[in-house]
């Protein structure tokens, strides 16, 4: 206790209203970053960095509000948010609103809501619920039934269709099993399970359009002024970046709007076009270091819950950075996953920051241990 | 869900299990990371220069500027054909806010034609919004004013100026300079056959016609770029490098326009052409086709009704006539001939026959009459020349025959192009026993002969043929091609002249040959019995020359040819061949007035205008001396 008073305040003081300092230093940092691209990516627009600014000052308040909840009425609170969520995605689909040729909103009369940004936190709320309320490692049958609460919601959301989000709730419900410590035979047996479906899924569940992204992420060369152009050009503005990057405001593929959905999506091939490999190293360790103080924060947890639950909300953060930046660097196909906290949209980016406040309350609110 | 039976929970062991597997999922988290960082390595780094290539092949584009076109001078520097400016008024719809009220405002303004609207709005379409389209084109001076006294009404209205060819002197030279006019499908796929696609990338117009397109590489020079930077709709955002065109070159044609329109005058109101050439050069100074018109309605695309005019016009306006018309060349070529029989050897400077105005072959009952019904009496070479005696040529073609004949008259270059610096140009037709046998699939007649030695029959030349081969009698079997280029202008305005072109020279044993029939022809105009002794009465030169009238219709055998009995199209074409000064010749003149009737009444005067216009002007040597020199060389 050598600290000073000043910064012990400090410290005291964001203990008391439960951030943790660490983590809101990395998303604030990220977040500062992010302006910056956006202000460049978006054609030197100050509208819609206001728009981006008062976005994440929402986003943070969620947090925060997040925050002060105890992790034990989270838990209490996990299978009514779950068959709460599950509900409303049967209702999107039978009476949702049509938007962008997706069926993702439901009108609730005042505001319109996206119930599958709710399942974002509901299914590992209820995953990490259900497994933990088993002795760890879980045997086979915790398991199975593991899977079914997350294979429900993915299955109604990707109807939607909405190809990134099934994946990011699917991912979110596995790492919760796979942190609980599922054997890894099963973990080969499911594997195996999983590639067996891949054929049914793309018979039977993919529309055509989602077929076409993923044909053209196999060869986008084929069609390099249709469906390939968005990844060639974003191909180019990465590749002519080069080490050091153009400069900032100064990538041609994006002030020259030769890259599409270039504040969304895209956006990390402006920041990569006129950063270079250099600031994409940079960005990554930013990645990082968030994703390491989320471990950290899992592992330092009092109870199995609060553990499966930070680290599934963790690993679906790095879930989203590495779609995203492996669909616009030609990796993987391109589903519509933003680059967390940088990317220009809203809705995401509340969820994921109501995420971290969880992660916050996990890291702060502890009942008997202290050091 | 069945309740387990609780087992007492290891929360150590379960802390511990927790921790491994966190750490195994960090462990994929640096996997993954390390692979979107190698892919990035390799886009970024091992294949940059590739996306750099790419990259600017995305925002830079290169765009073509076309040359200025050559200019064209007279050979006194007057300038024949210039670059204008046109102006037309364009609109740039982006800046527009109210299209539709811009334009009924410009309407009322402009008086701008329904025609005009419709052809606007359909070249708006698929056209980006901030490029500019034309609303009205060819603005006049007037226009201009009145739109730019209200300009600051029309935000996005603006008036662009374009370099367009612009003739002065209209339908003075259209048949030597042409024209250029836009360019076609034909025309794009030459261009794209010489490989100059490039080079016409952004050009506007071609040479279609005369000097336009004959000299259309020097006329047109080198296309230039600019880069620049565009965004994806391919809006020019800045310039970044320009690389200007190299214009075409000037160049400065033999003509002399003063004596061209002089040309165009004696023609006016009459079909036919007028070809003058200095016979030391074969350079073109002037060549006129009666009827001519404007190229100037060429040049912004000529409207349908009045292009149908003039082709469909019975006097064939748009044919050279110089060049392309074919017509028999009638007593015009006595001379030639003349040389030929004296060559061959088949007659000497003292050969006569007595002309009864009759011509017959043995057994044979056709009779060939010569022009004058009661004959000229008894003529020598050089008196059957200045007479022009049909008889004597007659038994000189029939002596001759037509083999030698088509020989040697090829020689002169009848029947074969001049190599004039015009694409429009005719080979006409110089008979022979192979061509009849091709032509008709007949063999040739005795008969066939006869009229040859006139310069009828199947016998054809071009006004620029006849003048070629004038001037090679003048120069004694030298031969020209003859040039309308004289050469090329530069920037200090000195001329660099082109090399004259000669031909293969007409062989001769003997050289007094030529210079008797000049000295016949010289007898043409000044001697007592000559055909143009009248037309060229007091001159202040010494010319000499030869007449000829060419019957375009076959009287019968016992009919006498009345011309006021034929229809006008059926009657004679008057022609003339000269030169001047006698001694020391300047200017050859070929001419042809067709319908006419003789000659020497009808072409040799006109010819006369021209050598006095050309004298007017020039200097030459003085008359008294130059008699007493010819008549010593003479005789």
């Amino acid at each position: 206790m050598k600290k000073s008073t000043l910064k012990a305040n400090q410290s005291n003081f964001l203990q008391r209203i439960h951030i943790d300092a660490v983590l809101l230093l990395g998303l604030l940092t990220l977040m500062g970053v992010g302006m910056f691209v956006l202000y460049s990516a978006s054609g030197q627009d100050f509208g819609q960095i206001k728009r981006q600014i008062a976005r994440l000052g929402l986003a943070l308040l969620v947090m925060l509000v997040m925050a002060q909840i105890p992790p034990m009425a989270y838990r209490r609170l996990s299978v009514y948010a779950y068959a709460a969520g599950l509900l409303m995605l049967l209702a999107v689909l039978l009476f949702g609103d049509m938007g962008k040729g997706a069926q993702r909103w439901l009108d609730l009369g005042v505001i319109r809501f996206q119930p599958s940004e709710l399942m974002k936190l509901a299914v590992p709320m209820m995953v990490a619920w259900y497994i933990s309320k088993f002795t760890l490692p879980p045997k086979t049958l915790p398991v199975f039934f593991g899977f079914v609460l997350v294979v429900a919601p993915t299955i109604l959301i990707a109807k939607q269709p909405d190809l990134g989000t099934s994946l990011l709730i699917a991912s979110s419900g596995i790492f919760a099993i796979f942190l609980a410590g599922m054997s890894w035979r099963l973990i080969g047996f499911v594997t195996l399970l999983g590639s067996a479906f891949l054929p049914i899924l793309w018979f039977f569940l993919m529309k055509e359009y989602q077929k076409q992204r993923v044909l053209t992420f196999l060869n986008p060369e084929s069609d390099p002024l249709g469906s390939g152009y968005h990844i060639i050009q974003s191909k180019i503005a990465i590749g002519s970046g080069g080490f050091e990057g153009k400069g900032w405001l100064q990538g041609t593929q994006s002030q020259l709007e030769f890259l599409p959905e270039r504040h969304t999506d895209f956006i990390f091939s402006v920041f990569s076009e006129e950063f270079g490999f250099l600031g994409v190293l940079g960005l990554l360790a930013i990645y990082v270091f968030i994703i390491v103080r989320g471990l950290i924060i899992a592992n330092r947890a009092q109870d199995a819950y609060s553990k499966l639950l930070a680290g599934s909300i963790t690993l679906t953060f790095f879930v989203y950075v590495f779609v995203n930046m492996g669909m616009v660097s030609g990796l993987l196909p391109v589903v519509g996953v933003p680059l967390p906290l940088v990317s220009y949209g809203g809705t995401s980016m509340v969820t994921l920051m109501a995420g971290f406040g969880i992660l916050m309350a996990i890291g702060t609110q502890k009942r008997f241990l202290s050091r | 869900m069945p309740r387990k039976r609780q087992t007492i929970r290891d929360h150590t062991a379960e802390a511990n299990l927790f921790a491994r597997r966190a750490m195994i999922a960090m462990l994929i988290v640096l996997l993954l990371i390390s692979i979107v960082i190698s892919n990035l390595y390799v886009l970024q780094i091992r294949q940059h220069e590739d996306y750099q290539t790419r990259s600017n092949g995305n925002r830079i584009k290169v765009l073509p500027i076309a040359p200025n076109r050559g200019l064209i001078y007279d050979r006194n520097g007057v300038l024949l054909a210039e670059n204008r400016p046109v102006f037309s008024l364009e609109l740039i719809p982006e800046q527009i806010d109210d299209l539709e009220g811009t334009i009924t405002q410009l309407t009322e303004l402009m008086g701008i034609t329904e025609e005009e609207k419709e052809n606007f709005f359909s070249n708006l379409r698929g056209q980006r919004r901030f490029k500019p389209v034309a609303l009205r084109t060819q603005l006049t001076e007037l226009e201009v004013a009145r739109f730019s006294a209200h300009q600051h009404q029309f935000p996005g209205v603006g008036i662009e100026a374009r370099l367009s060819r612009f003739y002065p002197y209209g339908d003075a030279l259209t048949h030597v300079l042409g024209y250029v006019a836009k360019i076609n499908k034909k025309d794009l796929q030459k261009i794209v056959e010489a490989g100059q696609e490039a080079n016409y990338a952004a050009t506007y117009d071609i040479g279609k016609l005369g000097i336009e397109k004959f000299h259309e590489e020097v006329l047109h020079g080198t296309v230039g770029y600019q880069q620049v930077e565009v965004n994806n709709q391919g809006r020019i955002i800045r310039t970044l490098n320009v690389d200007p065109p190299v214009p075409g070159r000037d160049i400065v044609l033999n003509i002399d326009i003063e004596l061209q329109l002089a040309a165009q005058q004696a023609l006016e109101g009459k079909r036919g052409t007028i070809v003058v050439t200095s016979p030391k050069t074969g350079g073109v100074l002037a060549m006129y086709s009666s009827p001519s018109y404007d190229p100037n309605l060429f040049v912004h695309g000529i409207s349908r009704t009045n292009y149908s005019a003039l082709l469909n016009s019975p006097d064939r306006p748009l044919i050279n006539r110089a060049t392309q018309g074919q017509y028999p060349p009638a007593s015009t070529i006595k001379p030639h001939l003349a040389v030929l029989g004296l060559e061959q050897k088949v007659i000497d400077a003292k050969t006569t026959i007595n002309d009864r105005g009759r011509y017959q072959l043995p057994n044979v009952d056709h009779v060939w009459r010569d022009w004058k019904k009661w004959g000229h009496g008894k003529v020598d070479v050089t008196k059957a020349i200045e007479v022009s005696c049909d008889t004597f040529y007659y038994d000189l073609a029939y002596q001759l025959g037509i083999d030698r004949i088509s020989e040697a008259m090829s020689e002169f270059g009848f029947g074969d192009y001049t190599g004039i610096d015009l694409y429009e140009e005719s080979d006409a037709n110089m008979p022979s026993r192979g061509w009849k046998r091709a032509r008709f699939n007949q063999p040739w007649y005795i008969g066939d002969t006869i009229p040859v030695g006139i310069g009828q029959s199947y016998w054809t030349a071009t006004p620029i043929q006849l003048n070629q081969s004038i001037n090679a009698l003048i120069n004694h079997g030298e031969r020209f091609v003859p040039q309308i280029l004289r050469g090329f202008m530069h920037d200090n305005g000195e001329i660099s002249l082109e090399p004259l072109k000669t031909l293969r020279p007409i062989m001769v044993s003997e050289h007094k040959n030529w210079d008797l029939v000049l000295k016949a022809m010289y007898e043409v105009v000044n001697g007592k019995d000559g055909t143009a002794r009248h037309a060229f009465s007091d001159t202040p030169y010494i010319s000499a020359g030869k007449t000829g009238t060419a019957q375009l219709f076959t009287v019968g055998q016992d009919e006498e040819y009345e011309a006021e009995d034929v229809s006008e199209r059926l009657r004679d074409n008057a022609m003339y061949v000269g030169f001047a000064p006698y001694s020391d010749p300047q200017v050859t003149v070929s001419l042809v007035v067709e319908n006419a009737g003789g000659g020497s009444s009808n072409a040799a005067p006109i010819a006369r205008e021209i050598m006095d216009f050309y004298f007017r002007h020039h200097e030459f040597p003085n008359r008294q001396a130059i008699s007493a020199t010819r008549s010593e060389g003479a005789e």
